[in-house]
Order: structure tokens, then sequence, then C-alpha cells
């Protein structure tokens, strides 16, 4: 057990280490392959600078708006559809069709409809998540035992009480799965988008790295990308444990 | 398809009991309906504990769910007291899930009497005082899946005792205790009944429950559920279980209702 979290632990310095060795040595081409040293520069030069909060903060920016305007409908859309059957069976296929399509294949239309500006980033980041929110808000409810919209009833529940005490609360626990499948999707599909056609996020930042060929600052904005997607795991975990104190 | 069954609300004033006569409940099958209760006529008097008994899936659920109003009868007639301000005509106390998880002790209790739009103050202090009667005032912050089953069923209890019922309609509340503790709360049930004297509906497929609690029970057959008879319980109140097991009417009782049951167990087993 103490044997493999120090493993654990040494692995990644290890790596980190031969790699740096390897860069300083002139085995790996500095100019491909920059040191770990010469990264971490990068960065602390970046942050310094402004240049990266910058960016870091416009993106997370949109990845926040766009959780919200993609989640929100979602979990409400998701609650009909798994409390009510009609409503399932008219938008069920519907969903299923829009839900495969990759979201990065659909960015071109949005920016055709919503501009280069920040609503196309929003939207895209919103489209994203908001099927994968909204199965999962469905499967929650329709999971749920039916003794609890029994009790709901038999203590004169009407649609309204149904929908706010049994299936919305009972559907939390999966709408919160639903949320953290959809942070990844959501990083990608902003870094991507951003790739795409930006003037700034991390992704441009990436993107414009690559045209002048700082190839540090580029393995920079991925590991700024990796400890976003980490705090933000981290985030929804702690709002995960606030909102459902019953599972712990 | 028959018209429209009739579940008739409004109860003599006064009189809250349950009248149920030639109540028929009919499920669709893949071989066309599967009858589940059959001309099943009962009455429930004021403040009368009665106890319903019968082999597994003899319909006694179904019965009960038809009286909390949560399915309709196919035919017969169903009559429940009107429901009065701040009152529920009648609160049921569920077997198996009977709680919301993700409700509070003290939210749970008050479900009913928020659902009856009672004004947040006194539905609080309703809430706490049929806590503290079920004895689970220390926990009321806690959620249901922290406590033990018994706990999740005092806590069922004492919702369904803060809407202030008419009926109690209990569906096999404490099948899933160990014996121990189905004791206890049996007692406890006994004894918050005392206080209450609300009219009861016990569903149970145990014997000795039906005897112990009940001032008559009703036993039902198998599949299809009817009424095979009825039998009142004379044993004196308050009722103590150790002196109750001693007293000849008791085994006499027990015996009587086995030989009724034990034919109808084994016809539900042939056919189930």
């Amino acid at each position: 057990m103490r044997h493999t979290r120090w493993l654990a632990v040494a692995s990644p310095i290890a790596f980190l280490l031969v790699w740096e060795g390897l860069s300083r040595s002139g085995i790996l081409d500095a100019r491909f392959v920059p040191a770990p040293s010469e990264i971490a520069r990068t960065l602390g030069a970046m942050t310094r600078s402004g240049v990266l909060p910058h960016h870091v903060g416009i993106s997370v920016r949109r990845i926040l708006l766009g959780f919200l305007a993609g989640s929100v409908p979602a979990v409400a859309v998701g609650l009909l559809m798994g409390m009510s059957r009609p409503v399932r069976a008219a938008l069920m296929p519907l969903v299923a069709a829009i839900y495969p399509i990759p979201k990065i294949a659909i960015y071109p239309l949005v920016i055709f409809y919503l501009g280069i500006g920040e609503a196309s980033k929003v939207s895209i980041v919103a489209l994203s998540i908001f099927f994968l929110v909204l199965l999962n808000t469905m499967a929650g409810v329709l999971g749920l035992d039916r003794a609890y919209f029994n009790i709901a009833r038999a203590y004169g529940a009407g649609t309204l009480g149904t929908f706010t005490t049994i299936a919305f609360p009972g559907a939390l626990p999966a709408i919160f799965t639903g949320l953290k499948l959809g942070m990844g999707f959501a990083l990608i599909v902003i870094v991507g988008a951003e790739l795409l056609g930006s003037d700034a996020g991390i992704g441009h930042l990436i993107w414009q790295s690559y045209q002048i060929f700082a190839v540090a600052a580029m393995f920079a904005g991925l590991l700024v990308t990796a400890v976003l997607g980490w705090l933000a795991t981290i985030a929804l975990d702690w709002l995960e444990r606030r909102a459902l104190p019953w599972r712990a | 398809m028959t018209p429209a069954p009739a579940v008739i609300p409004a109860a003599p004033p006064g009189q809250a009991r349950i009248a149920v006569a030639g109540l028929s409940k009919s499920y669709p099958g893949a071989h066309g309906p599967l009858l589940a209760l059959d001309d099943v006529t009962f009455d429930v008097g004021e403040g009368e504990f009665v106890a319903c008994i019968g082999p597994s899936g003899c319909g006694k659920t179904t019965l009960l769910h038809i009286l909390a109003g949560l399915m309709p009868p196919t035919s017969g007639m169903v009559r429940m007291p009107s429901p009065g301000p701040g009152r529920l005509p009648a609160a049921v106390v569920f077997q198996g899930i009977s709680t919301l998880p993700w409700f509070t002790v003290l939210q749970n209790v008050e479900y009913g009497l928020r659902l009856m739009g009672v004004p947040r103050q006194e539905r609080r202090e309703r809430a706490l005082d049929h806590i503290r009667r079920v004895g689970l005032l220390p926990f009321r912050d806690a959620f249901p899946p922290h406590l033990s089953e018994g706990m999740r069923q005092r806590v069922s209890i004492a919702r369904a005792l803060a809407t202030d019922p008419q009926i109690l309609l209990m569906d096999e509340p404490f099948a899933n205790l160990d014996a121990q503790n189905r004791l206890l709360l049996q007692e406890e049930l006994l004894r918050i009944w005392a206080d209450s004297r609300k009219t009861v509906l016990f569903v149970t497929h145990s014997l000795d429950e039906a005897i112990r609690l009940s001032d008559r029970v009703l036993v039902m057959s198998a599949a299809p559920g009817r009424i095979l008879m009825e039998v009142q319980i004379p044993l004196p109140r308050p009722r103590d279980f150790g002196t109750l097991r001693q007293d000849p009417r008791y085994g006499e009782l027990s015996a009587a209702l086995w030989d009724v049951l034990r034919e109808e167990v084994l016809k539900g087993r042939e056919h189930g």
C-alpha cells in the first residue's frame, strides 16, 4: 500500500527528470521538445506578463457561461422527459439523432449564425454538454423507484410538487454524473473552438504559439488545460458533496 | 369497460371511517384481465384498529393503494372521509421504501404538511412534536440512508401522524424489520395509537402482528382477494405482549385464523 503510493509520486518525477536530461544532453532536440525547466520558465514569464491569465480567464468564463446555459435547460427538459411518457416519445428521436454528432463539427454553423464573438463560444460549450446532462437527468428520473412517486401522490403532491420534491432531488446524483462527463467534453470543445476561430482563449494561445514556433508556450498551454480540467473536477466533486449530503 | 367507478369522498359528518362495498380491481394481462380484488366489502369504524391479513400476492397492497387514492378501482364503491383544513383524510405508511432519502428526518416528517400548504412555523412545530413522540428528536437533521430500517419506519409513522389524518393506512410497515425490532415498533405503534385513537387499517401477512395490534382481523383469500372472514380480537388493552402470549384466547385466535389462512397460502402457492 505505502509502496504503491510512493510509486505514484515517483513515476511522474522520474519521467520529468529523464525528459530534462534527454533534452539538456541534446538527445532530444530542444527546439522541438523543450526541457520541463524551460516550459516552467515560459509558464512563469507568461503568467507575469498577464498573457496567460488573460487567455485562461476568457476560456474559463466561456466554460462557466456555457455550462450554465447548457445544463439548466438540459435538467429541465430531462426531468420532463423522465416524468412524462408522451414528452419522452416526442423528443427522444430528436435527441438520439443530434446527440452523437461531434459538437465541434457544428461549430462552423454556430459561427455562421452567431458570429465569431463570445456568443458562439458559449453556445458551443452549452451544446456540447446539453445532451449529456439531458440524457443523464432523464435516466436518473426513470431509475427512481416508483415507491417515491407513490409517497408523493399519497401525500397529495401535484405535478409541480412531484417535480420539485421527487424527480429533481432524486435525479440529482445522475445530473452530477452528466455534469462531470460534460466537463471533459466542454474542455475539448472550447479549446477546439478557440483553435478554429477565435482571438483569445487557451486554444487560441496554443495556435498562436504554433504559428510563431514558440514550442515551450504550446506546452505551457497544454499544461494549463490539464490543470484546468483537474480543478474543474475538484470543484464539481465539492459541489456534489454539498448538494448530496444524504449520499455521503 | 364499466363506467367510471365511484370513489365518493364525502363521509357523514363526524364519522371518520372507511366504507368499502363490492370493490373489484383487475389489471390488464397478456391473456385478458387479471382479477386482483374480487367483490371486497368491509367497514372500518371510527377509532377502530383493523388488520387485514392474507397470503402474499392476495391483493392487500392493491386494496390499500386504492384506499390511498393511488389507483382507481375497476368497480365498486369506496367511501373515505373528506379532507379538512390542515389535515389529510388518510395518511399512508408504506412498506420498504417509505422515506425520501434526500430529505432530512425533519423534512420527511414535514413533507405532508408542506404539500398541504401549512405555514412554515406551524409545520415545524407539528413535525418536531411527532418526531419527539417516535423518539427521533436527536436525529431530526439526519438523512434516512444513515438511519436503521426501524428508525426509517418511525420517521414514516411520524410523517403520517403529523398530517393529523382521519385514517391511518399501513402497508406491512414492519415487514423488513428483524423480529426483535418488529416487536418494539409494534409496542411503540400501540402506545402512539392509544394517544390518538386514529382509525387504522393495517395490512400484514403476519398472524401474530394482526392479533397483537388490532381490534378486528379481516382475512383475505388467495388471489383474487376476497374477504373470507372477520374475527374480533377481544383481548384487553393496553396490551402487554408478554402476558398476551399466555392468554389462552391468544392461542385460540391464532389457531382459528391459521386454519383459514393456511389453506389460502397453499392455494396461493399452487397458482404462484
